[in-house]
């Protein structure tokens, strides 16, 4: 059947007989690295305690990425655009409803009165 | 007169890509497909936001560092990743008819899988029998709720998988057959990115900070 040169289906590559094994491999090398890297930055005391989340979330970032391209094979090719697109609405939506979540809560937080004080004014 | 036709080359840039005709049933599955795997994971982001919010709420009871062992995390972390990787290379097979390399990988999927379900069964049964189950603490509750919806994903996965392994044997690669199996392979490679959300936000920050 005659492809659409803007389409490709998800997790399939252009050329199927060439590279798919090492595009593989390569994967799960990248993936094994930033996984080591991970249990290396969480589990040693060498780096500053605050900066801790933010190194971890950029390693689990790098890997997502490694597990798009190489296993999902979601790629910038302009065959991929549709894919891409969806992929972009689905990471606002992600965004949206995890740090919407975690900002209103931490305001809420901050603005809570403690719950000691709350019994007194019951009294 | 032909100046006025002049930025419009091919007949697809005059009418857009619509006019190429309908996609092949193969892009048309995959890319719904997709789109599930895409809502799935903002399910998966309303957990994962209540865990964030919640993970402070101990209640008293233990903590993040006192349950999780990162030694056992990490051969979950590499169950999933291997059997990821098998996926793959069954599909590679499967696309190259090589059926016996695909048994071969199939078998490794659903093994490597079913050791991260049995180690991971096995965290929630110690963790219940210290005292630290769901209704301990808001904490633990979110925790549950997260960790074991993407067990629940991983047995669903396993259970297609199965049912995969056998339309293949009955029914030889076919062309929806294929279609399936390229789904499924799909599903098992994101349940693999939730499982990196997982590691780093619940485990990795839960014994780090």
């Amino acid at each position: 059947m005659p492809q659409n040169p803007r389409d490709r289906a998800p997790g399939k590559e252009r050329d199927k007989s060439s590279g798919s094994l090492a595009t593989y491999t390569a994967g799960l090398g990248f993936a094994l690295l930033l996984t080591a890297g991970s249990f290396f930055v969480g589990k040693t005391g060498l780096f500053w305690p605050p900066g801790l989340p933010v190194g971890l979330a950029v390693l689990a970032i790098a890997q997502m990425g490694v597990h798009l391209v190489f296993f999902l094979h979601i790629g910038t090719g302009a065959d991929n655009h549709n894919n891409v697109l969806a992929l972009a609405f689905g990471v606002l939506i992600v965004t949206l409803v995890v740090g919407g979540s975690l900002w209103i809560m931490m305001h809420l937080n901050a603005n809570m009165m403690p719950a000691a004080a709350a019994m007194e004014m019951r009294n | 007169m032909n100046t006025a036709s002049t930025a419009l080359d091919t007949p697809e840039e005059a009418t857009g890509p619509s006019a190429a005709g309908p996609a092949p049933v193969e892009i048309v599955v995959a890319y719904g497909f997709w789109i599930f795997l895409l809502s799935d994971i903002i399910m998966f982001s309303a957990l994962f936001a209540s865990y964030a919010v919640l993970s402070g709420d101990t209640a008293g009871g233990p903590v993040g560092r006192d349950l999780f062992n990162l030694q056992h995390v990490a051969i979950e972390t590499l169950c999933l990743l291997f059997s990821s990787y098998a996926c793959g290379l069954g599909s590679l097979a499967i696309d190259a008819a090589r059926l016996p390399a695909f048994y071969l990988c199939s078998a490794l999927t659903f093994i490597l899988g079913a050791t991260f379900l049995g180690l991971e069964i096995t965290e929630f049964v110690g963790m219940v029998a210290q005292g630290a189950g769901p209704t301990r603490s808001a904490f633990l509750s979110a925790f549950f709720a997260l960790v074991g919806l993407h067990g629940v994903h991983v047995s669903i996965g396993l259970i297609w998988l199965a049912f995969m392994v056998a339309q293949v044997a009955a029914q030889g690669p076919r062309d929806y057959v294929l279609r399936r199996l390229h789904c499924f392979s799909l599903f098992w490679h994101a349940l693999d990115i939730i499982w990196i959300a997982l590691l780093t936000l619940v485990y990795l920050l839960g014994v780090g900070s």
